[in-house]
């Protein structure tokens, strides 16, 4: 009896880990500084979560279709550079600007989705040249310089950053929106069905007659879509951003990621695991601030969270902690 | 025989897996100087046991004496240097280095200042490898071996220590007949300086010939030894199954129906040439040659894999065009594929999902799968194939490799093919799922398939087909209905050698 009990702990220990961890954590962080469970602390947590949030989306039907991008942090930086520059062309306005930073930044996925679906270059390399391609990009068209609105009062487009419906400050709605949705297309669609089938196995797919460059280059719209969405979030929110505004973003998107489980390997993953990595991440991060670390710290913390998360990851798939290559 | 000091012996062996009771209790005893055969269906328990014994597994229950000493084996190393060794039937090689270097990775000779003491290394290991008897020499790369001077390598390897035990696990699966015979004297000599040998492989012929005793496993648990001497093939066969496999040749008449498949002359580049056949409703058509011949190659052309050069590809009597897969699928062609793992399953996908992955965007509710339809499509083809699972959601990589093959089978059958073609049907299946794939391959033609099995089985093929073709390097030497066929004008026709004019 006792022993099944033992046991079938261990069992949810090791499908919930995270979850587990994660409540291990938020009660440890709490006894050290109660203010970390506060409502408003809580809330705004989740709303400074909600830029990483909407990238992560993204991201994870990349992996999961067993890709990387690792461009999406200078893809932010873009998109935020540009609907700002055009908000302030007068040939364009806040209600032209958006659709059309949109565009740029879908044909910035869809060239990754080329060179990695079309042209079957290897993702790591592609996304990594992107990161700095796009990067060059942002300063080319920006000259360098910074971008702000210069008559705030004057627009609505502070209302994706700043406004709030319903009480629950947008960005959150907006995260909360496309996880949904994205979250059914994952688990509920064809389309969905085959990122699973192409990144479990790729040759397998094939045998099946599924169209897997045409699904690899999709998942690739998908993350630029919701970097572009981010983006959006990002500018309406400070009204102005710098060139290096998303810079090593793409290693807490792909941290949070991990941690909610997805593979590298491709093949496994949820947007709702995603969601919870996202959540943990940034309480992490929060907790870490109200301890009185420097801002700077994270950087170390969000590495040993990969390391963790990629450890635990594989150790419960060996059944071992340690295992050195033999 | 019995005074002796056994070389190994296992003692009541348990390994338990989350729901699974992998190993019940096996005991079995290998003697010095013995060729000891390990037999039992794939899932039995071999490769598990053989873990154990390797240091890779630690057994819940039971004992390991070496020499009739009790040992713990923690790790490989561990049941390296207590003298167990393993001839993997992977090989795990170092292809950019020289022999002498894979040979002795990780205790290379040394001089002053920790440099490689070369000369040491390379005359030790040439002194092994002339008793090998082997045509390569200490400082050959490994990569520019043959898979059998590879595995001649790893040989070399487990002379390097003073072994008590070799385990080799299916060693002549990828040699050629003469590479076959250089193994077996091996063996013999190893047999000769006293070591204890398993033996892991699932051809009788070689069982027959080399060992001394046969022990068999079965869900786990031994079922006993036998006298190799004293024994037949039924009664492995029985002991490993519960009931003897059936391998008579095919003499079953069948109503045959219009042409499903004509093809003419189909090329592709020098893979095959010219190729010419047809297939109908109601039959199945075998298609035998070594590996290499062509055989695989026309099936990825049919399913659209691969561009013909040239040639015409007729279903039901009108020409189809081929380029994809997914054109393949939409003209009622189906293909099992040979590589079960990496080609037809997604392995970490549920079994629903895997039989239903071809027309996942067919089977819709508006814009979502239907789930529902998806189910039903499951325990149509799990009643129909007798799949055993525990339920659609259990994980394609956790079935055994029969009930995989199924999956595969039923994941194309749910597509209701015009043509069904089988690449390797029981390739790595242990032998009751076995007869299950052939009854139902023969099944499906009473049904009105039209079914292309390709086969490098020859018992397979002569049990199964209608009618066969044979290949040789590409071309289709002859083709044989049922009646004809002889195992030696097969094996002429697939050889190159021309029979008879026929």
């Amino acid at each position: 009896m006792a022993e099944a009990m033992v046991k079938s702990v261990g069992g949810v220990l090791a499908r919930q880990g995270i979850l587990v961890a994660f409540l291990v954590f938020m009660i440890g962080f709490t006894f050290w500084n109660p203010r970390f469970i506060d409502i408003d602390n809580v809330f705004g947590v989740i709303r400074s979560s909600a830029i990483l949030g909407v990238m992560a989306l993204g991201v994870t039907f990349v992996v999961i279709g067993g890709n990387l991008d690792l461009s999406v942090g200078s893809m932010l930086s873009f998109s935020a550079i540009v609907v700002l520059d055009l908000h302030e062309n007068p040939a364009f306005g806040p209600a032209l600007a958006i659709p059309a930073m949109f565009a740029m930044t879908l044909c910035l996925g869809a060239l990754n989705g080329f060179l990695i679906g079309y042209l079957r270059l290897n993702s790591l390399i592609v996304t990594l040249g992107m990161l700095s391609a796009i990067h060059g990009l942002t300063l080319t068209y920006s000259g360098g310089q910074n971008m702000d609105i210069a008559n705030q009062s004057a627009t609505w487009f502070d209302v994706f950053g700043r406004g709030s419906a319903l009480g629950i400050p947008v960005p959150v709605l907006i995260f909360a929106l496309l996880a949904a949705f994205l979250g059914i297309v994952l688990a509920k669609t064809p389309f969905g069905r085959k990122v699973y089938a192409v990144g479990g196995n790729g040759t397998a797919a094939t045998f099946s007659g599924i169209p897997r460059a045409r699904v690899v280059f999709l998942t690739y719209i998908i993350s630029a879509f919701c970097v572009a969405t981010a983006g959006l979030i990002q500018a309406s929110r400070t009204m102005g951003a710098q060139n290096t505004v998303g810079q090593g973003l793409e290693l807490e998107v792909l941290a949070a990621v991990i941690l909610g489980g997805a593979s590298l390997l491709g093949g496994s993953g949820t947007i709702f695991k995603t969601v919870i990595g996202v959540l943990i991440l940034g309480f992490i991060q929060n907790g870490l601030l109200l301890a009185g670390l420097e801002f700077y710290v994270q950087f170390v913390v969000t590495w040993v969270i990969i390391i963790l998360a990629v450890w635990l990851d594989i150790a419960t798939k060996r059944g071992k902690l340690w295992s050195p290559i033999a | 025989m019995t005074e002796l000091t056994p070389a190994l012996r296992l003692e009541g062996i348990v390994k338990t897996f989350p729901g699974v009771r992998a190993l019940d209790g096996v005991s079995f005893t290998v003697l010095p100087g013995e060729v000891h055969a390990l037999m039992g269906e794939n899932g039995a328990g071999k490769s598990t046991l053989m873990k154990v014994l390797g240091g890779i597994y630690q057994p819940d229950e039971g004992k390991i004496f070496i020499a009739e000493r009790e040992t713990v084996m923690i790790s490989p190393l561990e049941a390296k240097a207590k003298g167990v060794m393993f001839i993997h039937q992977e090989l795990s090689l170092a292809q950019e280095l020289s022999v002498a270097e894979n040979i002795y990775l990780g205790e290379l000779p040394r001089k002053s200042f920790g440099r490689v003491d070369w000369k040491t290394l390379f005359d030790r290991t040439d002194a092994i490898l002339d008793k090998l008897k082997v045509g390569f020499n200490a400082r050959t790369r490994v990569g520019d071996l043959s898979i059998a001077n590879q595995q001649m390598v790893e040989i070399a390897r487990a002379l390097t220590v003073d072994a008590k035990a070799v385990i080799f696990d299916e060693p002549t699966a990828s040699l050629t007949d003469a590479e076959k015979v250089v193994l077996f004297d091996v063996i013999a000599d190893l047999k000769a300086q006293g070591v204890g040998i398993i033996y892991i492989s699932h051809r009788m012929e070689e069982i027959f010939r080399m060992t001394d005793r046969i022990s068999v496993l079965r869900d786990g648990s031994y079922r006993g030894t036998l006298e190799t001497a004293k024994t037949n093939e039924d009664e492995i066969t029985q002991m490993m199954i519960g009931r003897s496999l059936d391998l008579t040749r095919n003499f079953e008449h069948v109503q045959t129906g219009d042409v499903a498949l004509r093809v003419e002359d189909l090329s592709c580049g020098h893979l095959f040439q010219n190729a010419t056949f047809e297939v109908r409703q109601g039959e199945v058509l075998g298609f035998y040659g070594l590996v290499g011949a062509g055989r695989t190659e026309i099936a990825e052309t049919l399913f659209g894999l691969r561009k013909p050069t040239s040639g015409r590809i007729f279903l039901k009597g009108k020409e189809v065009r081929i380029s994809s897969p997914i054109e393949a699928i939409s003209n009622g062609i189906s293909l099992v594929p040979e590589d079960r793992k990496a080609q037809g399953l997604v392995l970490g996908m549920n079994c629903r999902d895997n039989i239903t992955l071809p027309q996942v965007s067919d089977l819709r509710a508006g814009p979502f799968v239907a789930e529902g339809a998806e189910v039903a499509i499951y325990d149509q083809y799990r009643d129909r194939l007798a799949i055993k699972a525990p339920s659609w959601r259990a994980i394609a990589g956790n079935l055994s490799g029969g009930n995989q093959q199924k999956i595969v089978i039923g994941k194309w059958l749910s597509m209701q093919p015009e043509v069904l073609i089988v690449d390797e049907p029981t390739r790595g299946i242990d032998v009751g799922s076995k007869s299950e794939i052939h009854n139902l391959l023969r099944e499906l033609a009473k049904q009105g398939y039209a079914v292309i099995v390709i086969s490098s089985e020859m018992p397979e093929v002569l049990h199964v087909s209608d009618r066969i073709v044979a290949m040789y390097h590409g071309e289709i030497t002859r083709e044989f209905t049922a009646e004809e066929v002889t195992e030696d004008s097969l094996i002429q026709a697939i050889s190159g050698i021309s029979g008879d004019a026929a």
